[in-house]
């Protein structure tokens, strides 16, 4: 590495991707934690069964968003890894909608089961 | 553009010797060359498993084997072929071998994982050959729940191969993923790749979004198996449909993993062997990355007699419609493409016809599966076991066969007997009808798979589709025969026996060490043969200009 | 296309090869190359690591839907503070690699060196208090599919009690004494081995219907392992992925210490640190799910 090192700052200027500056990793760091405690607090509120886990879901997003964003360099990154990740969430949710658009159909009758072995 | 093949005979073959640098190669025709050796070990074995099926199902009831070594061996010819043979069968093997060198590159992106997946694959052989020994699975290779918790067999260590298997062809698909974004040439654009590229493409998307669900799936059967978490099983309060959700999501797109690829060899052969430009490059590239994305959205059609709900079953049928779009595409074009060129009936040639029909009788036959109210009635009967050996055995095994055909020059720098190969050919495509159209007929008329015993009227059928297998199976072993053969005896391959103008026929055969002896560059399309003409001397294609210069 | 270098050998690093850069690969051009494709493989295997969790994600999400009840119930067991301690750690713990990064970047080694280690820290740390949070849960019983015997159920827990206990007694105090006499057969029931709980909750026929809001459970709903099996599946796959993430942060502290990385070769740092943060991504996402349900 010494040879990087001997062709000077010219080399530190061109360095492969984005150097995040230090003040954006703490505050970046500060609002995560300053979120997870809001996260925490909210759900002592009762803001109905739906209601608690929409606001959760929304407040984990945020999180997961400023993490890809900054920490993981998404925002000044090639696009293609964006696209890349973000089809793995897409794929994601949609293996969870479309096994969700089945879920109750055969839970009927395990209930009517149970019902009638009296449990 | 390589230098004549005179110059060298530093080969990757003959690059360095011994066992050990086979071993620890990290060059990608290598590790392909390993991977066909693996994967053509593996056919033998889950071949053998089909002629024992298919011996047993000679008459009704015992006649070789008991049931319950029927049940094992069916699960083993499953297993095996799925897992072993046919996911990476043209991918790993026959990609590893001639993608960097179709695309231009040194070699693939990450060579390490490279050869990190091929030991991937040995350890899931191993594993899957571990319950094979202590006591083989017999759950179907489909392990579905509750059946795979409680059976007493060796389910375990046949999960933990596919486990590992699966992260095989996970590692696979993300390296040639990387390796088509990232080491393309200078003139290299994304619509002068050729189409086997373009399907290896597809495959790769399919496999980074759809294996890791399978992984996940048999990690929690492995666990449920061993200590009993209850995620499947009901009498813990789980939900075994809930497997199928999870196992076809990776199963389905895993039909498309394997078929994708060989719609990308054919797409190589059809036009080389008509002497003429594919008839709509775009539609096959981008009908690829169509099939890919549909392929996530159908897996439902395996499931419209588990309990699914009507709603999920109309929308997974209706989908699976669609699926016939692209593929049609696919099957016109290469149509299209035969029609007024010169069509020479070689060896790859013949596989690839014998493709497009026999494919497009396991596709059609899908139509009728995917349709609600027939699937009722045909649901685990023969008549999907002919649909999907239509579609793998037809599909993917003749593109493979079709594909180590056409690249067995430049893998080997060998060729093969061309009169045996006509001969094998016709005979594994003519023992492959014979097998598979008697169990449609059975199939429709209510012969259940999987069934050790049957009834009396069955019995012709299953004497002719066992016959067929008998048939296939001396094919096969006539086409190893004389490939074996040829590796000795066989004469020089020409740099570019067919005409090919896909960047592979431009280098030697076998390739140099490091693929190019001087690096391509790419200024046409990759089915241009106007510049290509015989030479008899040479025995293979020449460059027009070339010669002109000279 | 630097072909014309004479190739060297088989190694990734081929020695001699690229006069300036002794870490490019013989098959990449330059150390942009190099870079932009291992990027490329580590988000594509990201993606996979995604679609491996989201099989976990799905399972929770089928069976919370079905039966909230028991994710309302069974959440009471885990405990809140120490799941946010462990939130914490692991935020902290991205800090600290997103530092790594920087720091490997400009080629600041020693602070390379001391950023990698407090993230090897962070990591034990999480490790630590999830050893402790499973042995309190092996040591209650509470495991999923046979394995639950809680020792006891969530009313009699501080937890529940605080929130709840006296709202509870003041407003149903006819109820309170059901509760009473229920966690007796409870014990009862997990006592008598592989019984599940239904002969105690046989007394209770017809009582199927799930009960509204937390604090007015008056029997425990049927099958709560089931939460224990999404539980231990999806933290203890988590836990799995942080040992290796830690263990991948040992491997690149020997070499950090070299100074090996400088701002044409810190791919291996910031690949560690984008699958570090996806570790903690998901669990941006466990803590809520599993945690924090009212």
């Amino acid at each position: 590495m010494s040879d990087s090192k001997n062709a000077g700052h010219d080399h530190d200027h061109d360095a492969i991707g984005h150097v995040t500056p230090p003040g954006l990793l703490l505050l970046v760091g500060g609002t995560l934690l300053f979120l997870t405690a809001v996260t925490v607090w909210v759900t002592m509120a009762d803001l109905g069964r739906t209601g608690n886990l929409i606001v959760a879901m929304v407040i984990a997003t945020i999180k997961a968003t400023m993490v890809c964003t900054y920490f993981m360099h998404l925002k000044w990154d090639k696009p293609f890894n964006a696209v890349v990740f973000a089809s793995s969430i897409l794929f994601v949710s949609l293996f969870i909608t479309i096994a969700l658009l089945d879920k109750s159909d055969y839970e009927g009758d395990i209930q009517e089961m149970n019902l009638l072995e009296g449990k | 553009m390589a230098a004549p093949s005179a110059t060298v005979d530093d080969n990757f073959l003959t690059h360095e010797k011994g066992i050990l640098s086979w071993l620890c190669t990290l060059d990608h025709k290598r590790i392909g060359l390993m991977y066909l050796i693996c994967v053509l070990s593996a056919f033998l074995l889950g071949g053998s498993a089909a002629m024992l099926i298919r011996a047993e199902l000679w008459t009704p009831g015992p006649t070789l084997i008991d049931h319950q070594t029927y049940n094992q061996a069916f699960t083993l010819h499953g297993a095996v072929m799925v897992f072993l043979v046919i996911i990476p069968g043209i991918p790993a093997a026959l990609g590893n071998v001639v993608l960097p060198l179709m695309l231009g590159a040194k070699d693939v992106a990450f060579p390490r994982l490279n050869l990190a997946s091929w030991y991937l694959w040995v350890i899931g052989a191993l594993c899957l050959i571990t319950s094979l020994i202590t006591n083989c699975a017999d759950t179907g290779w489909t392990f579905y729940t509750p059946y795979s918790t409680t059976t007493t067999t060796s389910v375990i260590p046949a999960l933990f191969g596919a486990f590992i298997l699966g992260f095989s062809s996970i590692f696979t698909g993300l390296n040639f993923l990387t390796t088509l974004h990232k080491l393309r040439p200078a003139g290299m654009t994304w619509f002068r790749m050729p189409l086997f590229l373009w399907a290896i493409y597809a495959t790769g998307i399919m496999q980074i979004l759809a294996t890791p669900v399978l992984g996940i799936t048999l990690l929690m059967l492995i666990v449920e198996r061993a200590v009993g978490i209850g995620i499947f099983d009901p009498a813990l309060g789980g939900d075994p449909v809930l497997f199928q959700h999870f196992f076809w999501f990776y199963s389905h797109p895993a039909v498309y993993i394997m078929i994708v690829p060989a719609f990308g060899v054919v797409s190589e052969i059809f036009p080389v062997f008509s002497r003429k430009r594919i008839f709509g490059y775009k539609f096959i590239a981008l009908s690829s990355v169509a099939i890919a994305v549909l392929g996530f959205l159908v897996w439902g059609h395996h499931m419209f007699t588990s309990g699914q709900s009507i709603v999920a079953g109309t929308v997974f049928s209706g989908i699976t419609f669609l699926i016939a779009i692209p593929t049609a595409i696919k099957a016109f074009n290469w149509i299209a493409t035969m029609y007024k060129g010169a069509v020479h009936l070689d060896t790859p040639m013949l596989y690839a016809l014998a493709f497009l029909w026999v494919f497009s009788i396991g596709g059609v036959t899908g139509m009728f599966l995917s349709v609600m109210s027939t699937d009722v009635h045909l649901h685990d009967t023969y008549f999907v076991v002919a649909h999907f050996h239509y579609v793998m055995m037809g599909g993917a095994i003749t593109a493979l066969m079709g594909g180590i055909h056409y690249w067995w020059p430049k893998m080997t720098g060998r060729m093969y007997p061309e009169k045996l190969g006509r001969i094998g050919a016709v005979i594994v495509l003519f023992g492959l009808n014979l097998t598979f159209l008697p169990q449609f007929v059975m199939g429709s008329r209510g012969m259940p798979r999987r069934y050790y015993n049957y009834l009396e009227e069955f019995q012709p059928m299953h004497q002719l589709s066992s016959l067929g297998a008998f048939t296939m199976g001396l094919g096969f072993l006539l086409v190893a025969y004389y490939l074996l053969r040829s590796l000795k005896t066989g004469p020089k391959a020409p740099d570019n026996p067919w005409g090919g103008n896909t960047l592979e026929w431009q280098t030697t055969s076998p390739p140099a060490y490091y693929n190019f002896h001087t690096p391509p560059v790419i200024t046409e399309g990759p089915y241009e043969y106007a510049d290509w003409t015989y030479d008899a001397k040479v025995g293979g294609y020449v460059r027009i200009s070339k010669q002109a210069k000279s | 296309m630097s072909h014309a270098t004479a190739p060297s050998h088989d190694a990734d690093h081929a020695e001699g090869h690229g006069e300036h850069y002794p870490f490019l690969a013989h098959h990449f051009d330059t150390p942009e190359q190099q870079f932009e494709t291992g990027k490329m493989g580590v988000w594509l295997f990201l993606a996979t690591e995604i679609l491996f969790f989201g099989g976990l994600f799905c399972a929770y999400s089928i069976y919370r839907a079905l039966h909230p009840e028991i994710f309302e119930y069974a959440h009471y067991y885990l405990d809140t503070k120490l799941g946010a301690i462990n939130t914490c750690v692991l935020i902290i713990s991205s800090v600290t690699a997103a530092w790594a990064v920087r720091n490997a970047q400009l080629k600041q080694t020693n602070m390379l060196v001391i950023n990698i280690v407090l993230t090897i820290l962070c990591g034990f740390g999480f490790m630590g208090i999830k050893f402790i949070e499973y042995s309190h849960k092996i040591h209650d019983g509470l495991l999923p599919g046979h394995a639950y015997h809680p020792a006891e159920p969530v009313w009699e827990l501080p937890i529940y009690k605080a929130k709840y206990g006296e709202e509870g007694a003041a407003a149903e105090g006819g109820e309170h004494a059901a509760t009473g006499e229920h966690a007796a057969t409870g014990e009862h029931g997990a006592a008598e081995k592989g019984g599940e709980k239904a002969p105690a909750e046989a007394k209770h026929t017809g009582y199927v219907k799930p009960l509204m809001g937390p604090h007015e459970f008056n029997r425990e709903p049927r099958d709560v392992q089931r939460f224990f099996s999404i539980y231990f599946c999806m933290t203890g796959l988590h836990g799995l992925h942080v040992l290796v993430g830690i263990g991948i942060w040992v491997w690149l502290l020997l070499r950090a210490r070299t100074g090996e990385f400088g701002p044409k070769y810190f791919g291996p740092i910031d690949f560690a640190a984008l699958y570090w943060h996806i570790v903690d991504l998901i669990w941006i996402y466990l803590f809520p799910l599993l945690y924090l349900i009212h």
